[in-house]
């Protein structure tokens, strides 16, 4: 490599220049894990959406997914294992122009987490929920979870999961969220243009992804190499919007369907109401 | 003055713990130099069965709020008289609901006892919710340091919802007027 | 009535008859409170009811959460949002809170949390009084850090206290925890509430400069960091791992010694600032009553009746029980034969008081185990007994 072709390696900026925390990189995720390709969906979208910046907030509870935030150069918030939801509806309601947007992992948002989950999409809290799914506990070394689906092993699964799993689109759905979808790491196109709507949305919208994880899922069930569970991913694949979202729950070599199941519109938002509660609040004054 | 310990029992729904709101407000606002502690028994206990509100009564600094030997037993139930009644200090005055009590020999430690028909009063004015106020008209007129009727009728005025104040001065007047048999 | 008059109506200025939990609410509006997260508990669930009838009508937000978990959560959210935030609850939800209460400490986010104590452990005495939670504001959450607990004895305290409640946590950045008992939540005593004008209000320290020279956690001499609040164009950055002055993680002894070391000290070395405690007959005193909360009340009327008997004795009431007043009681300690610590638990403070006076002078603890308080003739007994 000539001189100059450094110089011009080196005069180009990246697209996520300013947008990821200067110091932070390189980031703590294995070499074929998708979270990195998530992350830079995350961003695009958030541009994409058109948000000012500083009305942008990222928070995440613990796990690899719970990392995002600190990565990202917005207001970003890494809370504690599974309250990700309640610490962004806090951040939500002190200023209705901002944009909270919870990044976390199945664990932690549907296991420890899960109770958060069910009341705010039932509130239908002015939040976007995104949940990578990678069916295990990643960071812990790789434990059975709430999406383990039958017959998956883990660590503490040797004899393989013998639990059924959670369908979280489904779950979502039936508790109120306006807005739900499900896309693999792989579909980043679509899971970009979703997250965008996601994020568009006014109340709770929701958004699985199913992301790769080689190390501690991966290597215990055949799929040893984040390339392997991505072309697993797209064999087993089946796009289908407004799909029922009772039927697309995941069980061991079934279909994964993606797609945009949810949009919902004109359902008031926790926002709307904690308003109209001021209204009424000063309305009993002025009666007095 | 001494501190004076006041209790106001009864059951659930004859509006005890406002008595002692009331009572204990208007002392302690109202009533130049005085302070005054209002404590009521919460509880599953509180709903139904024997309900009660304490007032402690003092020109000096209050310390500590709840009543052990009562000066005053006001009392609006049979079952709150049983329970109660062995608080009641000797040379204590009893004020009794004399329908709905009947007395027994515990009561001859009191220095007085005072009998008034309060639901039958409040019943006279439409309906019986008034008997809780007509019985502190009666208290009110019969004690002379727990709280004066100037005091009370202004709490009254402002704690009372709107619609209810004036029926309930009037039940306070019958109360305060009211003169025992016998 | 219109936005404009809001402001008005966080004071309710002149004299009131409330109870405890309603002047904990006033004095929190009073001070700026725009923000409770809550779970309803019992003996504090008066606090959240005042909250969400008063919230909305001075530009706040009550939110009702389906645990005491999801209410910690958001008053730390709400705090990063720029709001003054609380939650109230009793000892079982005080349980639940203590992880994220570890979490605000490490973040140092300021915020409020009212316990409102009953008889423990577990389900205990929900109705009833306890002073059974101040070893669990010390320790509750895990790892080191410095709590602030304060502990009324008066209606007037809740309100007065709840303000100094809120302006410590915005001073020193940590939640603060107020600890009511039953008895004085419950209890209704005249309130004095003074004009805005009086009301002291203390907000935190924002940083003077722009956000590309901003260092989140790097702290000046008082040890206490100027906090950007979301959507001011800092990018903060807030997590619970250990962290260095930008905020990012750093897995290192080093990075831990630095970090858990400043947020334990900027509480130790303000502990002259923070400390607030009654006096009271102890000039001559030969028998102290060290005592805090409802407690406080009969301990004062056992001292008043022991000087009508000519005993001198005297009463140290702790307002602030955390962080604790060692100096003072090791002076104490110099000063009188016993300290007598009447409380409603099983020796809590009074260990707390055998800690610091390193056997110098007896201590004797008192003890109810909750559901009642000491009258001032239990206590009055005690004190003779130590005279002889």
């Amino acid at each position: 490599m000539t001189e100059e072709n450094i110089d011009l390696i080196e005069s180009h900026e990246h697209p996520l220049d300013g947008y990821l925390r200067n110091g932070r990189i390189p980031h703590i995720f294995c070499p074929g894990c998708s979270l990195g390709s998530i992350m830079t969906v995350i961003v695009d979208s958030i541009l994409a959406a058109g948000f000012d910046p500083k009305k942008v907030a990222v928070v995440s509870g613990i796990g690899c997914t719970g990392r995002i935030a600190g990565y990202l150069n917005f207001d970003s918030f890494h809370t504690t294992h599974g309250r990700a939801i309640p610490f962004a509806i806090g951040l939500s309601v002190t200023d209705p122009e901002r944009k909270v947007i919870v990044v976390s992992g199945d664990g932690d948002l549907f296991a420890i987490g899960g109770n958060h989950m069910i009341h705010s999409a039932r509130r239908n809290a002015d939040i976007t929920v995104i949940c990578v799914n990678n069916f295990n506990y990643g960071m812990t070394g790789g434990q059975a979870g709430p999406t383990s689906y039958k017959g998956q092993f883990q660590s503490t699964a040797p004899y393989g999961s013998v639990e059924e799993p959670f369908n979280l689109p489904d779950l979502a759905a039936s508790c109120g969220a306006v807005y739900v979808a499900r896309w693999t790491a792989l579909d980043v196109r679509r899971m970009k243009d979703s997250v965008v709507e996601a994020l568009l949305k006014k109340g709770f919208s929701f958004v699985e992804v199913l992301g790769s994880c080689p190390t501690t899922y991966g290597r215990r069930n055949q799929l040893a190499e984040g390339k392997m569970i991505l072309e697993h991913f797209k064999e087993h694949t089946e796009l289908q919007h407004g799909a029922d979202t009772r039927e697309v729950g995941i069980s061991k070599d079934g279909p994964m369907i993606v797609g945009k199941f949810v949009d919902i519109e004109g359902r008031p938002t926790l926002t709307d109401h904690l308003l109209s509660l001021q209204e009424k609040g000063r309305a009993s004054i002025s009666k007095k | 003055m001494a501190r004076t310990e006041v209790r106001f029992a009864g059951f659930g729904g004859q509006g005890i713990g406002l008595m002692g709101r009331l009572v204990g407000e208007a002392v302690a606002l109202y009533e130049k130099g005085k302070n005054s502690v209002m404590t009521q028994s919460y509880g599953p206990e509180s709903r139904g069965g024997a309900s009660s509100a304490d007032v402690v009564i003092d020109t000096g600094e209050i310390d500590f709020p709840k009543a052990t030997e009562l000066d005053y037993f006001v009392v609006l139930s049979e079952e709150a008289y049983h329970k109660y009644i062995p608080k009641l200090k000797k040379g204590g005055i009893l004020f009794v609901e004399q329908d709905l009590v009947t007395l027994d020999d515990s009561a001859n430690k009191a220095k007085h006892v005072f009998k008034i028909p309060a639901t039958k009063i409040a019943e006279s004015l439409g309906s019986k919710i008034f008997a809780n106020i007509a019985m502190l008209g009666y208290v009110c007129e019969n004690s002379k340091d727990i709280v004066s009727e100037e005091a009370l009728v202004k709490v009254m005025k402002q704690k009372i919802k709107a619609r209810y104040v004036e029926k309930n001065l009037v039940a306070f007047q019958k109360g305060k007027e009211y003169k025992q048999e016998g | 009535m219109s936005d404009d008059n809001s402001d008005q109506l966080e004071v309710l200025t002149g004299k009131h008859y409330v109870t405890g939990n309603l002047a904990v609410a006033e004095g929190s509006l009073a001070v700026g409170c725009k923000y409770f997260g809550g779970y309803p508990i019992t003996p504090s669930s008066e606090i959240a009811e005042h909250m969400a009838m008063r919230l909305p009508q001075v530009n706040g937000h009550f939110v009702q959460f389906e645990d005491e978990i999801a209410s910690i959560a958001s008053i730390l959210g709400a705090s990063w949002g720029g709001a003054k935030s609380m939650t109230a609850t009793s000892g079982p939800g005080y349980s639940l809170m203590v992880e994220n209460i570890g979490l605000g400490m490490m973040t140092e986010t300021p915020c409020v949390i009212v316990n409102v104590q009953r008889g423990g452990p577990s389900t205990g005495l929900p109705t009833l009084v306890g002073q059974q939670d101040v070893m669990q504001t010390k320790w509750g959450s895990h790892g080191d850090f410095e709590p602030i607990a304060i502990s009324p004895s008066t209606v007037q305290e809740c309100f007065d206290q709840a303000i100094t409640c809120f302006n410590l946590s915005e001073k020193y950045r940590l939640p603060v925890t107020f600890l009511l008992d039953e008895v004085i939540g419950h209890m209704s005593e005249r309130l004095v509430i003074p004009t805005k004008d009086k009301i002291k209000i203390i907000s935190r320290k924002k940083p003077d400069v722009p956000p590309e020279e901003y260092l989140p956690y790097k702290a000046g001499k008082d040890l206490v960091p100027p906090m950007a609040l979301a959507g001011e164009g800092y990018n903060v950055m807030m997590t619970g791992l250990t962290h260095d002055e930008r905020g990012y993680p750093d897995i290192s002894a080093e990075a831990q010694e630095i970090n858990v070391r400043r947020i334990n000290d900027k509480i130790r070395k303000n502990k002259k600032k923070i400390i607030q405690l009654e006096e009271y007959m102890l000039d001559d005193a030969e028998i102290a009553l060290v005592s805090f909360g409802t407690t406080a009340r009969s301990a004062k009327g056992a001292v008043n009746r022991a000087r009508e008997k000519g005993i001198k004795v005297g009463l140290l009431r702790l307002i602030t029980i955390w962080p604790f007043p060692d100096e003072r009681i090791q002076l104490l300690a110099d000063q009188v034969k016993k300290i007598l610590v009447p409380e409603i638990n099983y020796g809590q403070v009074c260990k707390e008081v055998e800690r610091t006076v390193h056997g110098k002078t007896d201590v004797k603890g008192i003890f109810k185990l909750g559901g009642a308080i000491h009258s001032p003739e239990e206590i009055l007994k005690e004190i003779e007994r130590g005279t002889k």
